[in-house]
């Protein structure tokens, strides 16, 4: 017992460590299809409950329940099912690319992948994702070339960024994929000045803002925050929450009680939050923030529950500080395992199918492997010219740089 | 054309940027209704509508993380930093994004983003409302820094800094909103209305970013100032007899290198002058380019008149301010070396 009248300080701590035994027995999973959906204009104090449930759609039978269920096509899910399978596999083949040094640095997206490329599928054309470095599904989903995303990971002669950028941090305007940053939730306010600027110019499109949760807790989640409910900007504010921000357990972020979806409601902010690896139910919630936004009712908050399953980076070993285990232990899944058994459960897929695409979609990423390693690996082949290293900092290059250039012999 | 203060021809600039091109957005705190603690955007919420001239929380970093994404929407923001002293918080979206969007996306994404900064001290600001930290923002790749020093060139600046496909980093001398000010505190302070340089031309103009100019053609020694150092140096110089010629460099960066060494070269002296602290000021750069670049020509080490390196301080407002004393003592040692 503490001495009477003396402070103690607190420090969160997960509840297991490595050694230990996986347990999610204390984190509260609501039934598929339980949680109601709420009419697109609702007033944000009638739905407070929905930050502190999980929206569900896939039982554990595979099946889809609830009124958050049929809004995608069997041909859609099953679009579906190949963009996650791709990523997954892209993801795989370029850890490998690391490893064997191809290239310095890679993330993997593993137990993620129904989050950007189910998300990917609510946003039209012309709208702007603000991703971070873990939603290349976005782009997977919306049929950017793997070459290209491979040649900026290699830095090699046809890098779209000239070698200029560390690899995964891809840019596409087309595909509705910001530049992004290594510097942590700076993106998020951004994508709000984007919906502000949308909304300034009478447009129809809207913007969506990605951040994990241990980036929550970053001063430009709140800037975000504050700006899009000042304003009522027509962004989708998504977070997430996959347990982990490299070693630290989400409590070190978000504290003791509450949830991440929570802290929308203080700024009026309608949030919701969803089983992240739930494919049909991402998708469900994408569609009702996006059509909220599109009919200039403001903002909205998500939060993604899923599971951070691979290491943080190809620079991390989480086995020093969690269960080996404990991705298998995670009550939600494995979100290409469950839109799978969904689409065996519809008879519209089967286990040899999901073979056999395997194996294709391999071939296809290895394929795009090989092409883009004909334009050269970070230390071998065609590389970026020393020229790019100057050119692009200014629209006009100005003296000094032009003298900088000449000393470097160009 | 009529005479202006700063103030006047800041808010003309807008004006003229806002009615000209209707991608050019202006907000920031106390911007919108009210028009600006320094008046300096008074009526643009009037004229051009709540959607074009706004007021923002207060929040810095998200004054300028919301102008970078309508930036890359396609707008041009203009966007006010209430004092230079509380950029801080905004420093991150500054440096690590507006400043390399271009660069990083490979031009896939710009940031034409303006960010007017009231800067430096003379006003009894104290340690948050006199600071300069211009070498801050010279400091990163990506950014330019103005510092306009009168009317006339803070309009043709500040329209040429939001056509500017870049950021732009506006630094505006409050101690100059008003009149020009040679640093003589205890003499009453003469109106814009009644210097040349308050002569503000009607319209769109522009004054090219990185361009020097000289304000006072002299062969003893070259001084070089920016902002309220302008009239400190040209007091110095008069009160001193000495034949300075005084560069206003206008901009930073962009630096306009072929003004300074060709001044340096035909006068062989040089005095660098700013209210920052002086270790690692921009003075510092100065001096290093004019020792790189005309050390052949040099008859004397060049000598920098600078803040102390202290927090800007209240009470001893004037034994901080580099005032025309202290520059003319510099003038005269540079002389006799």
């Amino acid at each position: 017992m503490a001495e009477a009248g003396k402070l103690r300080f607190h420090v969160p701590e997960p509840e297991v460590r490595p050694g230990g035994t996986p347990d999610f027995s204390n984190v509260p999973i609501p039934k598929a299809g339980s949680v109601p959906k709420p009419p697109i204009d609702v007033d944000p104090r009638e739905i407070r409950d929905l930050a502190f449930s999980i929206i569900r759609v896939l039982d554990r039978a595979g099946e889809s329940v609830g009124p958050w269920a049929g809004m995608l096509s069997d041909e859609e899910l099953l679009e579906g099912l190949r963009h996650m399978m791709t990523l997954r596999a892209f993801d795989a083949r370029m850890q490998m690319a690391q490893r064997q040094g191809k290239t310095s640095f890679y993330m993997q997206h593993l137990g993620e992948e129904a989050v950007s490329c189910a998300f990917r599928r609510a946003l039209d054309k012309g709208d702007m994702n603000f991703p971070t470095y873990r939603q290349a599904g976005l782009l997977i989903a919306d049929d950017y070339p793997m070459v290209t995303m491979m040649n900026q990971i290699y830095s090699n002669e046809a890098d779209p960024l000239k070698g200029r950028q560390l690899p995964i941090m891809y840019s596409s305007k087309e595909h509705g994929f910001f530049s992004i940053s290594g510097n942590l939730a700076t993106q998020y306010i951004q994508a709000v000045g984007w919906a502000m600027a949308s909304a300034i110019s009478g447009d129809t499109r809207i913007a969506a803002a990605w951040i994990g949760d241990g980036s929550t807790a970053e001063s430009d989640f709140h800037s975000a925050l504050v700006f899009a409910s000042t304003y009522k900007a027509p962004v989708i504010l998504n977070i997430v929450n996959n347990q982990w921000a490299i070693s630290t357990f989400q409590g070190i972020a978000r504290g003791g009680a509450g949830t991440f979806a929570a802290r929308g409601l203080g700024f009026g902010i309608p949030a919701l939050r969803v089983d992240g690896n739930d494919y049909l139910a991402v998708h469900a919630v994408a569609k009702w923030a996006a059509e909220r936004a599109r009919a200039n009712l403001g903002p909205t908050l998500i939060e993604y529950v899923t599971y951070r399953a691979g290491a943080h980076s190809t620079s991390d070993d989480p086995s020093a500080y969690r269960p080996k285990a404990e991705s298998e232990a995670w009550p939600l899944g494995d979100p290409v395992v469950r839109l799978k058994n969904h689409l065996v459960h519809r008879g519209v897929w089967s286990d040899e199918r999901h073979a056999q695409a395997e194996t294709e979609i391999l071939e296809t990423v290895i394929a795009a492997q090989k092409e883009a390693e004909s334009h050269g690996t970070l230390h071998a082949g065609g590389k970026p010219s020393i020229r790019d290293m100057f050119e692009g900092l200014y629209a006009e290059m100005p003296p000094h740089l032009r003298r900088q250039r000449q000393q470097a012999g160009i | 054309m009529a005479r202006k203060t700063m103030i006047e021809a800041i808010r003309d600039a807008m004006d003229v940027a806002m009615g000209l091109d209707e991608r050019v957005v202006v907000f920031g705190e106390d911007v919108g209704f009210f028009g600006g603690v320094f008046r300096c955007t008074q009526g643009l919420q009037a004229k051009y509508g709540k959607s074009r001239c706004f007021d923002a929380p207060i929040n810095e970093s998200g004054i300028v993380g919301a102008a970078i994404g309508m930036a890359a929407y396609g707008l041009k923001p203009c966007v006010e930093i209430q004092f230079a002293d509380y950029m801080y918080p905004a420093y991150d979206q500054l440096t690590q994004e507006a400043s390399r969007l271009r660069y990083r996306s490979n031009g896939d994404f710009t940031c034409p983003i303006v960010v007017r900064m009231p800067t430096g001290g003379g006003i009894f600001g104290g340690q948050t409302h006199s600071q300069s930290p211009e070498a801050l923002f010279t400091h990163v790749s990506g950014l330019k820094t103005v510092v306009p020093s009168n009317p006339s060139d803070a309009k043709g600046l500040l329209i040429a800094a939001i056509e500017d496909p870049d950021p732009v980093i506006f630094l505006e001398p409050k101690r100059l909103y008003n009149g020009p000010f040679d640093g003589h505190h205890d003499k009453p302070v003469t109106p814009w209305s009644k210097h040349e340089l308050g002569e503000v031309a009607d319209g769109h103009y522009t004054v090219p970013l990185g361009k020097a100019v000289i304000r006072r053609p002299g062969n003893a020694v070259t001084v070089l100032a920016y902002g309220t150092m302008v009239y400190v140096a040209q007091a110095a110089a008069e009160e001193t007899g000495i034949d300075a010629e005084i560069i206003d460099l206008r901009t930073l960066l962009p630096l306009d290198l072929d003004t300074v060494v060709e001044s340096v070269k035909k006068t062989g002296r040089c005095v660098v002058v700013h209210e920052a602290t002086l270790t690692s000021g921009f003075g510092a750069e100065l001096m290093s380019l004019v020792q790189e670049n005309c050390f052949y020509h040099l008859e004397a080490p060049v000598v920098r008149v600078a803040g102390w390196d202290t927090p800007y301080p209240h009470a001893q407002e004037w034994d901080y301010f580099p005032g025309p004393a202290r520059v003319g003592r510099a003038l005269i040692a540079t002389m006799e070396a």
